[in-house]
């Protein structure tokens, strides 16, 4: 969600119970408009939480002029300090992959984890006991990456390509109209597209090069991973992703209002299909 | 080829309707006087360029033409055609020069398509500027093509180099005057121009079908379409040529609009759509009315005094301290559904239970008690169960057959605990939206929560959706959501140490039960606890709602004992069960109500417990915040006086590992192999005749013994 509509947001995303407390609320008005500043950023995006076991994690997203680079995360632990995160990287992920269970709170944490390796030794093999150590810092960065190429969102129309390429906001989005809003196909991966490449030339024949530039949610896997749902009599859109639970996206039809939150453990859920 | 013939034949089908104007405007060409001509066909030029890069332009003119033609000439259209297939540029010209020639009427039009083939093929050739012009001017004796060319120089070096552009502007140009020549020779011209490789032109196309399908895409809210309009646009100016068409073109557009627009004279009305925003609202509505209706003043007062309705937003209030909870205007919503289901049912006791997310629609519970008057609905359920269990049992007894019957008997039912007891001792109302219906959850069974133990399921939000698991689970979705409200009411409902106490006269009573006290009063001596100890001591927090068995009960239900009592009335089948079943189960024990949860199970190492102050900047008037790890989404704060209990979330358990499904069950086994089922072999020759000799040996001596013993003898013959 926006930082400066920060308020609205929070209270149209409100309905999964997922809140912050009114001193959360205003350090987080004051400190990201500081954080914009700072870093110089073109819009800052109050990303979510993780909930830790002592302490919760608050995320923020900057932002610059091209929507769809690479964003910078910052963390927070009560608000007000600010402290930016490494960018993601392949390594990281297959080394936390290995990492189960909540987050600590702290970021300095260090999961151990055991593993047998196999070492030779001439011709002798053993196999030796390794403790891998994983802070927990590095699991924040992946984690928080791996939900937002998963399950962040965006309305069909809210953003647009230039023709020199970068991807700007688009001023004149005046929200979905309600038929639109009820199908998962007016709703994008808020991410550069990796399904679209592969469509057929017939499915790209009815796609606006300025606006169908990002894979819808339609296609995701596994089916059904989306649930939908109409609120305050159909004044509200919610969107709960089942993959990341924890996520909400809102949607106002026909108004400029969207966005999305993560509260959660940053698990993912993979006994969904047994849920479904 | 065929994606062109297709091409064609719609954009036959689509100029159909432009065509007349065409028409019409190539017969007005030959009359009207030159000059005047140069205008609108500027105008139009503008127009055209704007519509370029979408619409299709080589074919649109020239489809318009071949009707046209088919009036003006008998050659016309036979010849056409032929450039179109054959791609050799310098035979065009001549094609149409020859076929414009056999045409006498239309001399005109051949005076100017000469020039303008020439042009195109000068562009090509990237002559220079000068001679392209001195071409013109040769081959154009006529007024109206010098003063095209007039404007063509000043056009191609200020337009963009890029060749299709210049095409479609020189054919523009054409395009007014004479129509058929120009789609010819345009078409040739494009396909050595654009489509040096074969590649390039099948992209184009596609490009060129998806944006005239997009022109042609109807808009929902006039039903008009772009392509439809911009032709009755053109329809229109040519049949008025207006002074100085490029200015008010945006008038003219406004006023073709409005002709669609103009009121039809329909005595039909369309009624307006009822949007389920409003239904919602409509029912919303009367949430805020439902105050008016009491109208005796004391009345009132007397319901205020034994008012049974929580104050919802006080706890709201809190639980935003907390960062949990609702939005304030849906949890006011909510407190008004309470309101209205205090009002309507016989409730002592009201409690916001909290909130289940589903896949379609959520579930907002209120856990209530009722007052002396319980619902009379549980009884009638309870004589169906038993009718049923009759029903089985005299099915049993008829049944008159030698063969073994199956000898396997279900596993005793746990029966449910009584309402008010247990598991059951509140009753849950949900529903969808505040302001919908109050729906009354059935009463738990013990089996029900054993196997919601080991499913993990999705709620739908429709209370009657089949819950398809393994193992089966017994009821619907409505009974899968009591399951889990009692399971996290168990787990999550806590409060301060000492607010509750156990009930003095009752404790008397209940000890006689085993398993310890089950109920509690409210202590009034309670004085409430420092915030700051609630939050650093676990122990300062206490379950009041009891635990559930394994067997899914609250309290020890034995099965034995339930056996003896039943025996009585059923003699037969008891006896036989009795002497199969294990003698002693142990008796399944759990905390007793009121147990610190510092006692609680750990998760792997994690504490079930978070606990923290909701504000660290003015710790003085913070409150503790409590969060289930267990139950993720299940909160609990306190002040030192007053607490609550609150769930927010998807239902389910928290478990670090994945979700196994049960191991199926074991596999029964066969009879064993013994004495019963083997079969001794047949007996043989050698057996039988030594037993006959026995026999004989044995009648012998029975013939020597005759005298003595004559009665027997006879029993030994048979």
């Amino acid at each position: 969600m926006d930082s400066e509509g920060l308020l609205l947001s929070l209270e149209l995303a409100s309905g999964s119970g997922q809140g912050l407390s009114p001193d959360r609320r205003a350090s987080l008005l004051t400190s990201l408009m500081l954080v914009k500043r700072d870093y110089r950023y073109d819009r800052v995006l109050f990303w979510g939480r993780i909930l830790g076991l002592v302490s919760d994690y608050y995320i923020a997203q900057g932002l610059n002029e091209d929507q769809l680079a690479p964003r910078n995360t910052l963390y927070s632990l009560n608000c007000t300090e600010w402290s930016l995160l490494p960018p993601a990287t392949e390594e990281m992920m297959t080394q936390i992959s290995v990492v189960k269970g909540r987050f600590m709170g702290d970021p300095s944490h260090e999961y151990e984890h055991t593993e047998l390796q196999k070492v030779n030794e001439g011709e002798k093999a053993f196999e030796e006991e390794v403790v891998v150590q994983v802070k927990e810092e590095i699991r924040l960065v992946s984690i928080i990456d791996q939900i937002d190429k998963a399950v962040a969102v965006i309305p069909r129309g809210a953003l647009f390509k230039t023709p020199f390429g970068p991807t700007h906001v688009n001023r004149t989005f005046e929200g979905l109209s309600l038929s639109e809003a009820k199908k998962l196909s007016s709703y994008f991966h808020f991410r550069e597209p990796i399904e679209l490449k592969n469509k057929t030339l017939l499915e790209k024949a009815d796609l606006d090069p300025s606006l169908d530039f990002m894979d819808s949610l339609e296609y995701d896997i596994p089916k059904g991973s989306w649930s939908i749902q109409m609120e305050r009599g159909n004044a509200l859109v919610v969107l709960r992703s089942l993959l990341w639970p924890g996520l909400t996206f809102y949607h106002a039809p026909r108004t400029r209002n969207y966005g999305y939150i993560y509260v959660g453990t940053g698990e993912k859920n993979i006994d969904l299909p047994f849920m479904l | 080829e065929d994606s062109t013939s297709l091409k064609q034949e719609k954009e036959n089908q689509e100029l159909g309707k432009a065509g007349p104007p065409w028409e019409e405007k190539t017969a007005t060409s030959s009359q009207y006087p030159e000059p005047e001509f140069s205008e609108p066909s500027e105008a139009e030029q503008g127009l055209e360029t704007g519509r370029q890069p979408r619409s299709s332009p080589p074919q649109s003119p020239q489809s318009s033409v071949s009707p046209s033609l088919g009036d003006a000439k008998g050659p016309g259209p036979s010849t056409s055609p032929s450039p179109l297939q054959e791609p050799s540029p310098p035979r065009t010209p001549l094609a149409l020069a020859t076929q414009d020639l056999g045409s006498p009427l239309q001399s005109a039009r051949t005076a100017s398509v000469t020039p303008e083939t020439g042009t195109l093929h000068s562009d090509l050739l990237e002559q220079p500027f000068d001679k392209r012009e001195s071409i013109l001017h040769h081959a154009g004796p006529s007024e109206a093509n010098t003063s095209q060319r007039s404007q063509q120089p000043t056009f191609q070096p200020c337009g963009s180099r890029d060749v299709s552009c210049s095409n479609s502007k020189q054919k523009e140009l054409r395009f007014d005057v004479f129509q058929e020549e120009d789609s010819n020779g345009n078409y040739d011209l494009d396909q050595p121009a654009s489509g040096a490789s074969e590649a390039a032109p099948s992209e184009l196309e596609t490009a060129i079908q998806n944006a005239k399908a997009y022109l042609q895409k109807t808009s929902s809210k006039s039903g008009l379409n772009l392509y439809d309009h911009l032709s009755n646009m053109l329809t229109k100016i040519l049949n008025e040529r207006p002074e100085n068409a490029v200015d008010i073109i945006e008038n003219i557009s406004q006023d073709v609009k409005m002709v669609h627009f103009r009121k039809k004279l329909d005595t039909l009305q369309d009624e307006k759509e009822m949007l389920p925003t409003y239904e919602i609202a409509e029912k919303q509505k009367a949430l805020f009315l439902q105050g008016h209706l009491e109208g005796v003043d004391q009345e009132l007062e007397d319901e205020i005094a034994e008012n049974s309705l929580p104050n919802i937003m006080e706890s709201a209030f809190y639980f935003e301290q907390a960062g949990a909870g609702l939005g304030t205007d849906e949890t006011y919503r909510i407190f008004l559904a309470l309101k209205q289901l205090t009002d309507t049912h016989p409730i002592q006791k009201c409690r916001f239970w909290g909130k289940i997310l589903g896949l379609e629609m959520n579930y907002i519970v209120a856990e209530v008690e009722f007052r002396d008057g319980e619902d009379e609905e549980e009884v009638e359920e309870e004589d169906v169960t038993e009718d049923r269990n009759n029903g089985e049992s005299e099915e049993d007894e008829d049944e008159e057959d030698d063969l073994p019957k199956s000898f396997y008997k279900a596993p005793q039912a746990i029966p449910k605990e009584e309402s008010r007891a247990g598991a059951n001792k509140y009753v849950y109302f949900v529903c969808n939206e505040p302001g919908r219906p109050w729906v009354k959850l059935p009463s738990v069974l013990p089996a029900q929560i054993i196997i919601a133990r080991k499913i993990k399921k999705f709620f739908t939000g429709r209370l009657d959706a089949p819950i398809i698991s393994y193992p089966p689970f017994p009821g619907n979705e409505s009974n899968y959501l009591r399951a889990q409200i009692a399971r996290i009411s168990a787990g999550t409902h806590i409060s301060p140490l000492g607010f509750y106490q156990f009930g003095e006269e009752e404790g008397e009573e209940e000890e006689e039960v085993e398993g310890g006290r089950d109920s509690f009063e409210e202590n009034p001596e309670f004085e409430g606890i420092p915030v700051i100890d609630l939050v650093e001591s676990l122990s300062n927090w206490v379950h009041h709602v009891q635990h559930i068995l394994p067997q899914g009960r609250c309290n020890w239900f034995n099965p034995m004992q339930k056996n003896e009592e039943e025996e009585e009335e059923e003699d037969e089948d008891k006896e036989e069960e009795k002497g199969e079943e294990p003698e002693d189960i142990e008796q399944e024990v759990g905390p007793p109500l009121l147990t610190p949860i510092s006692e609680d199970l750990e998760i792997q190492n994690m504490p079930p417990w978070t606990t923290r102050l909701s504000s660290t900047l003015v710790p003085q008037y913070a409150i503790a915040v409590l969060r289930s790890n267990r139950w993720p989404g299940a909160y609990a704060f306190s002040n030192g006086k007053k607490f609550e209990n609150l769930y927010i979330g998807w239902g389910h358990k928290y478990s670090p590992n994945n979700y196994t499904p049960p191991v199926p069950p074991p596999v029964y086994q066969e009879y064993p192999s013994g004495p019963e089922i083997t079969e001794m072999d047949d007996p043989s020759v050698e057996e039988e005749q030594a037993f006959r000799a026995a026999q004989e040996s044995v009648a012998l001596e029975a013939e020597e013994n005759e005298e003595t013993e004559e009665d027997e003898e006879e029993d030994d013959d048979d």
